[in-house]
């Protein structure tokens, strides 16, 4: 039955592929039918492929299948199953407070496992992925908050952004001192090293704290209070704690002064459904900072 | 059933009244070679790549008495009573718990085995039963062959019942023969139509014991009749009755010599010491006839025992002539050895013609040595010793498993806070496990810094080194930890912190170690 070439096993009388591996030949043992029978069924049941689902390209289109499946419309379905199935729990955290959602060990285990997607989505790329925050980002783990760590101040502050235009949590941006000519370059030196003096932080021998003060009391107090603490309604932070926004050196000080800060951060109402922006206000007090 | 069986059994009666055993024996021969042989029907002509499939031959095992037989049937019905009866085996936990004995529970990911709850935490037990198993497997076979094919595999144990059932309903093996060979009789389909009807009942009533491990098994039965059971269950019991009517009933012996990877395994396993299913040629060959050996034998010359009779051929499960030599098909059942045996009483001549062998010991036989059995090796006392250490370091895992536990990551962003006030913090998620079936509580203390603030997000009650956290039974609890020092740190500090959980009513701890890093 083979022919010459062929290398016949006399053991087992069944032809070889031809293939040694240290001596060890490879029969050529044919394949069962039913094997060869279940191959041409494979082949025709991805027919049945072609049918129900997208399949073939076609000049500007392709064919959509039977029953319209698309990967996408697949999606969004998942998603609004997802959705009616926390919708119980969604009702529950829109009806409750702050307050009582944090205070709930149920609804707090919901709003954080809401949250946490929900940060990393829209909250990661300034603050960061576990909220440390970055220079000019403020870090939501510590327990300095520039405009209130109040619960409700949390969601005040995600709703409605900071100067980003809607009527809420506006306040000035910080004047250009500097730049703006009212203040000489002198004057910020000094108040720059005033500053830090306020902060404990040591100071240089040169320094001008007599000139600092006076510049201070004239410029900077209106809105940082004349003890330096600063002013959440203003969204002015406290300049005698640890915590440096921009840095704590001469020349982050003296760079703020002279050019004057204005952080923005987008309002999110409108974006993100209420419950959303309730359960990252919880998240983001649970971090370890939030103000009772 | 038992007097055609005999006289199945009895080469001479059977040469003399069965018209077609003739052709039997040359289907039989035709099997003993290799499948691409030229006298094998259905094989198309090979072009110069060969033939591109191999038909298969219809299996008839035919029935047989015996010892192994016997020990097949105990092991049959151990094996399947255990499968169909467990779910509904009970066992008291207590309130929180179900009370089934054994119980896969997805939903609320735990399992039960009578006294045991394995949580998905502790999933390395079940690395150490796989390690088990297959040491266990290579211990077998390193004593006594393919023990597992041959008794104790599900494919082996379901096509054992399917055949049983297809003897029941078509006859045995000569009888179905003819019957293939007929028309189809009303007789024959309603033989047919019976068969195929008990094994979907078989295969039904598989798929539905299966879906009993992982629910309360009274209860579904009762939504399963009357239709209310999840779709899922339904879902199952159709997979499983399709592949055990499939597998057991049409596939048989093609699972075990082509899609079953552990003769493959085998061969590369057993050795000349190992107890293998052996045709002992030393003693059969060369075989012949009863007459021209017995007329052979008057003379004073030598001849083998074996009359080729076929009768090990026909028992055979998976349709291979043990006398060719260790075969992949082979499932080392035993069978054949049962058969040979009765027919060597029938012709007076030595039981175990087939039996339990070594290579060495033919070997040692035909060089006049007695033979030789070393069941106890340098081998087989390793895998013994694998199994006896891996059961023990499970055994002592399992006896000294406390019934608490906690876990602690680090948060990796911030690595740390310095807050306002001028303190360091670190933040810590902690797990806190509790396997009793009751609600406790705990003491969780924090040690490892002299001057050190612990804060539980959520808890208003505590500050300072301690927390109570009460955990719900058969339940784990997260918190958020916070840590926090004024102590001054070297730079780049990692100071290992050890949290520790204390029951407050019993006492029993358990702790784990984390770090508290600094700038």
């Amino acid at each position: 039955m083979a022919d010459e070439q062929q290398d016949v096993d006399a053991f087992t009388g069944t032809a070889t592929t031809g293939h040694v591996w240290d001596g060890i030949r490879e029969l050529n043992t044919p394949l069962p039918r039913w094997w060869l029978w279940l191959f041409y069924a494979t082949i025709v049941w991805s027919i049945g492929y072609w049918i129900v689902y997208p399949s073939w390209p076609l000049v500007s289109s392709y064919t959509i299948g039977a029953f319209n499946w698309h990967s996408r419309s697949a999606v969004v379905s998942d998603l609004d199953a997802l959705k009616a199935e926390r919708a119980a729990m969604v009702a529950r955290l829109g009806a409750a407070s702050l307050q009582q959602i944090a205070s709930d060990p149920q609804m707090l285990a919901f709003a954080l496992a809401q949250a946490r997607p929900a940060f990393a989505e829209n909250c990661a790329p300034c603050h960061g992925a576990g909220g440390g925050g970055a220079k000019g980002y403020p870090n939501l783990n510590d327990d300095e908050w520039i405009w209130g760590g109040k619960l409700d101040d949390i969601a005040q502050t995600i709703r409605h952004g900071i100067r980003s235009g809607t009527e809420s949590r506006q306040g000035a941006a910080m004047p250009a001192f500097g730049r703006d000519g009212m203040l000489k370059r002198a004057d910020v030196d000094a108040v720059a090293d005033y500053v830090r003096s306020l902060a404990g932080l040591p100071i240089g021998a040169k320094a001008d704290l007599t000139l600092g003060k006076k510049v201070y009391a004239d410029n900077c107090a209106v809105c940082h209070g004349d003890d330096g603490k600063g002013k959440r309604e203003l969204g002015a932070p406290n300049l005698t704690d640890a915590i440096w926004l921009y840095g704590s050196d001469n020349a982050a000080i003296a760079t703020a002064v002279w050019n004057g800060r204005g952080a923005v951060m987008p309002a999110w109402v409108g974006r993100l459904d209420d419950v959303t922006i309730k359960a990252l206000a919880v998240y983001v007090h649970s971090l370890g900072g939030g103000e009772r | 059933m038992a007097t055609r069986c005999a006289s199945a059994v009895d080469p001479r009666e059977a040469l003399r009244t069965e018209p077609p055993l003739g052709a039997l024996v040359e289907q039989a021969k035709a099997a003993a070679l290799p499948p691409s042989a030229p006298s094998t029907p259905d094989v198309p002509e090979p072009d110069e790549e060969g033939p591109l499939y191999a038909a298969r031959r219809k299996i008839y095992p035919q029935r047989v008495q015996g010892t192994y037989r016997r020990i097949k049937w105990i092991v049959l019905l151990v094996t399947l009573g255990i499968y169909y009866g467990l779910p509904f085996v009970r066992w008291d936990r207590g309130l929180n718990a179900p009370n089934q004995a054994v119980l896969i529970d997805f939903p609320n990911r735990r399992f039960y085995f009578f006294f045991v709850e394995i949580w998905p935490q502790e999933i390395y037990y079940l690395t150490g039963l796989l390690i088990l198993a297959a040491v266990t497997l290579f211990l077998m076979n390193a004593v006594a062959g393919r023990i597992w094919c041959g008794y104790l595999c599900p494919q082996t144990v379901w096509t054992d019942l399917f055949q049983t059932i297809e003897r029941w309903a078509e006859g045995d093996r000569r009888e179905h023969l003819l019957r293939d060979q007929q028309p189809w009789t009303a007789d024959r389909l309603a033989r047919s139509g019976l068969k195929h009807f008990l094994w979907l009942m078989v295969a039904w009533w598989t798929g539905g014991a299966w879906v009993l491990y992982f629910a309360d098994a009274p209860t579904l039965v009762k939504e399963l009749a009357t239709f209310q059971a999840p779709l899922v269950a339904y879902l199952w019991i159709g997979i499983l009755t399709f592949t055990t009517y499939t597998l057991a009933g049409h596939m048989r012996e093609q699972v075990c010599l082509y899609m079953c990877p552990w003769p493959r395994i085998q061969a590369a396993l057993t050795d000349e010491q190992a107890l293998n299913v052996t045709y002992r040629y030393d003693r059969g060959e060369p075989r012949g006839s009863v007459k021209k050996s017995a007329a052979l034998r008057a003379r004073g010359e030598r001849t083998g025992d074996c009359i080729d009779c076929y009768q090990c051929v026909y028992v055979c499960p998976t349709g291979v002539d043990i006398r060719n030599g260790p075969n992949l098909g082979c499932i080392q059942c035993g069978l054949c050895i049962d058969a040979c045996d009765a027919v060597m009483a029938k012709i007076g001549r030595p039981a175990r013609l087939i039996a339990y062998d070594t290579d060495i010991n033919i070997q040692r036989r035909q060089e006049g040595k007695p033979a030789v059995y070393q069941i106890v090796r340098l081998r087989t006392a390793l895998y013994a010793a694998v199994i006896a250490i891996v059961g023990a370091v499970m055994l002592y895992t399992f006896a000294t498993r406390s019934s608490e536990g906690i876990s602690v990551i680090h948060d990796r962003n911030p690595m740390f806070v310095r807050l306002a006030g001028g303190e360091l913090r670190n933040a810590y998620t902690v797990r806190i496990l509790n396997k009793s079936l009751k609600a406790r509580s705990f003491v969780l203390a924090v040690e490892g810094l002299t001057d050190l603030d612990l804060k539980v997000v959520g808890d208003t009650v505590t500050t300072g080194r301690m927390a109570v956290i009460a955990v719900g039974p058969d339940q784990t609890h997260e918190l958020r930890v916070l840590v926090g020092t004024y102590s001054p740190l070297p730079p780049a500090a990692s100071i290992p912190l050890t949290f520790r959980i204390t029951d407050t009513e019993t006492g029993q701890r358990a702790s784990a170690i984390d770090h508290f890093r600094g700038p």
